[in-house]
């Protein structure tokens, strides 16, 4: 047996952190859906704008959806310079958010590795790096043997299927605890006098003369003067109560995680060729994805075939995992666009703002999105770091096209 | 895992398949009239709902052919299958 009790070293289990009212029947801004984005939308209403007439509508529990659902990668390696702006904005913020909200995030800069496996991804790899180092994102091409040093369990055979020919570094990137993000987000916004209601499903969005008037919800209507998305793979269905669609599909994406184990894993891999990505979270469990379900679904469950593919390419890379078991496997759904990157700024009717389109990829956008995005409804104005994620990039053909440039699994 | 029933094969693995999104999105009949939205909606649009959806398949490790199918996508039932060219069926 092992002399250490796995888990050990983390807190205890908060006791309620936020209050539970009864919805008010107006408020200044609703947001809709009580995420890590819906969440950090409050936290930066609040601190960065003094919004606090303020309701957060989930219709679960809170960071019951995707939020509960990620395998926590936090990075900011991405190719393009409006990625390379908005993430990296993120990854600033979270290296201060646990002061910022004065609670323990588990936020850990163990360094993520993005595998290449061949000549293409090599190239692709190293012109990333290149990218990134002019954007200010630390970023290191790692041959082979580097990338054994910094993560000893992974196979560098030649002989593998997917051979390991080097990897993109990017030490700051890591993972944090995804629940005690929420936790401390909601115990902000909630401080501030915020209204986080649960069980409270929008079913209907009200408009007139083209501008927002308030939702209508499961426990009656509330009005508001701005009502802002971050309904995640739920998007187009709250589009559609407001009129008007995106460019999206609601996919499942599914994760696993094995027994506790010793620590065995010191970083972040991920393999964007064979599909798969993996750390391992600090209580001691292998933390696994994949891509996602080929089809459409809102079911939040995926098909066992590709955990099988996604256990196989596991194996590949860190044989010594065949002795590891799975325990649990999950899905989220996740809302995927045509070029892989958010869509987040004004929508088609006034006083109504869109935040959607993080796909496999929010979570580490958490503290950059809420900060953005609550500059855009407060003043009604994409912030800068947003303007090139409005929807008419599809219409205008500037699409930031992240699609495979960028190890955009997550 | 879903089980699939080709119109040809009847039902198999869904492992057996590929998929192909929304179904009856035709190619416009004049792409140089259109304008820059209509242009973006052909592209980019693509239904997405919490319910029944006429979506394409192909049975790619069977018999290979491309049919349609009605299948809800909150609970991931098959409602019809239909082959290409035939109408869409009513789902009630
Ligand atoms: C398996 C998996 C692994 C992932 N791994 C990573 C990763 O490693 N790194 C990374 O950066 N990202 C990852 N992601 C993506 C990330 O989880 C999402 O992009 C992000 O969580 C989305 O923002 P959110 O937290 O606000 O979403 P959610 O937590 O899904 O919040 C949306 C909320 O809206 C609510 N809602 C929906 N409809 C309504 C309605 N009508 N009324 C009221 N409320 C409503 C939902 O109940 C939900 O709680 C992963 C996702 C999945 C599923
Ligand atoms: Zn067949």
């Amino acid at each position: 047996m092992s002399p250490r009790t796995p888990g050990a070293q983390l807190p205890e289990h908060p006791d309620w952190l936020w209050r539970t009212p009864d919805p008010r029947r107006s408020y200044d801004v609703v947001i809709v859906g009580g995420g890590g984005h819906g969440l950090a939308t409050a936290h930066y209403l609040a601190r960065n704008h003094g919004i606090t007439d303020v309701a957060v509508l989930e219709r679960g529990w809170l960071a019951g959806g995707n939020m509960a659902r990620n395998t926590t990668i936090i990075r900011s390696n991405y190719l393009w310079d409006e990625s390379a702006g908005i993430y990296e904005h993120a990854l600033r913020l979270w290296e201060g958010l646990e002061e910022e909200l004065d609670y323990p995030l588990l936020f850990s800069q163990r360094g993520v590795l993005n595998l290449a496996h061949s000549l293409q991804d090599v190239r692709d790899s190293v012109r990333r790096v290149e990218a990134n180092r002019l954007n200010a994102v630390d970023a290191q091409w790692l041959d082979p043997r580097q990338v054994k040093e910094v993560c000893p369990i992974v196979n560098i055979s030649p002989d593998a299927r997917y051979p390991v020919m080097g990897a993109t570094y990017q030490p700051r990137a890591g993972i944090a605890k995804h629940d005690h993000v929420a936790w401390g987000l909601a115990r902000s916004a909630d401080a501030a006098g915020i209204d986080l209601i649960q069980n409270c499903e929008v079913t209907g969005i009200d408009v007139t003369g083209g501008r927002v008037t308030g939702v209508r919800t499961s426990l009656g209507p509330i009005a508001a003067g701005k009502v802002a998305l971050c309904a995640a793979g739920h998007s187009s269905v709250l589009a559609a109560m407001a009129g008007f669609e995106l460019p999206l599909q609601s996919h499942p994406l599914q994760a696993l995680v094995s027994e506790l184990l010793e620590p065995v894993h010191p970083t972040v891999v991920m393999s964007n060729a064979v599909h798969v990505y993996v750390s391992q979270a600090h209580k001691g469990e292998l933390v696994m994805g994949a891509g996602v379900d080929a089809y459409t679904a809102y079911t939040q469950r995926g098909a066992f075939h590709v955990i099988e593919r996604q256990m196989a390419a596991a194996l590949e890379l860190f044989p010594v995992f065949a002795r590891a078991h799975v325990l649990r496997t999950w899905g989220g759904i996740v809302d995927v666009t045509p070029d892989a990157s958010p869509i987040t700024g004004l929508a088609p009717v006034d006083q109504l703002y869109l935040n959607c389109g993080w796909g496999t990829g929010g979570f580490k956008a958490t503290p950059g999105v809420g900060w953005v995005y609550a500059h855009t409804i407060a003043h009604d104005d994409p912030h800068p770091l947003a303007r090139p994620f409005c929807l008419d990039r599809f219409t205008t053909g500037a699409l930031v096209d992240e699609h495979g440039a960028a190890a955009v699994a997550h | 895992m879903l089980l699939i029933p080709c119109p040809w094969c009847g039902p198999r693995d869904e492992a057996e398949f590929g998929y192909g999104g929304q179904a009856h999105v035709p190619y416009p009949e004049d792409p140089t009239a259109l304008t820059d939205e209509e242009w973006a909606r052909y592209l980019f649009f693509r239904n997405n709902p919490k319910g029944p959806h006429p979506e394409r398949w192909c049975h790619a490790a069977g018999c290979r052919r491309w049919f349609n199918a009605v299948r809800n996508t909150a609970t991931n039932e098959i409602l019809a299958v239909y082959r290409v060219g035939e109408p869409r069926p009513v789902i009630v």
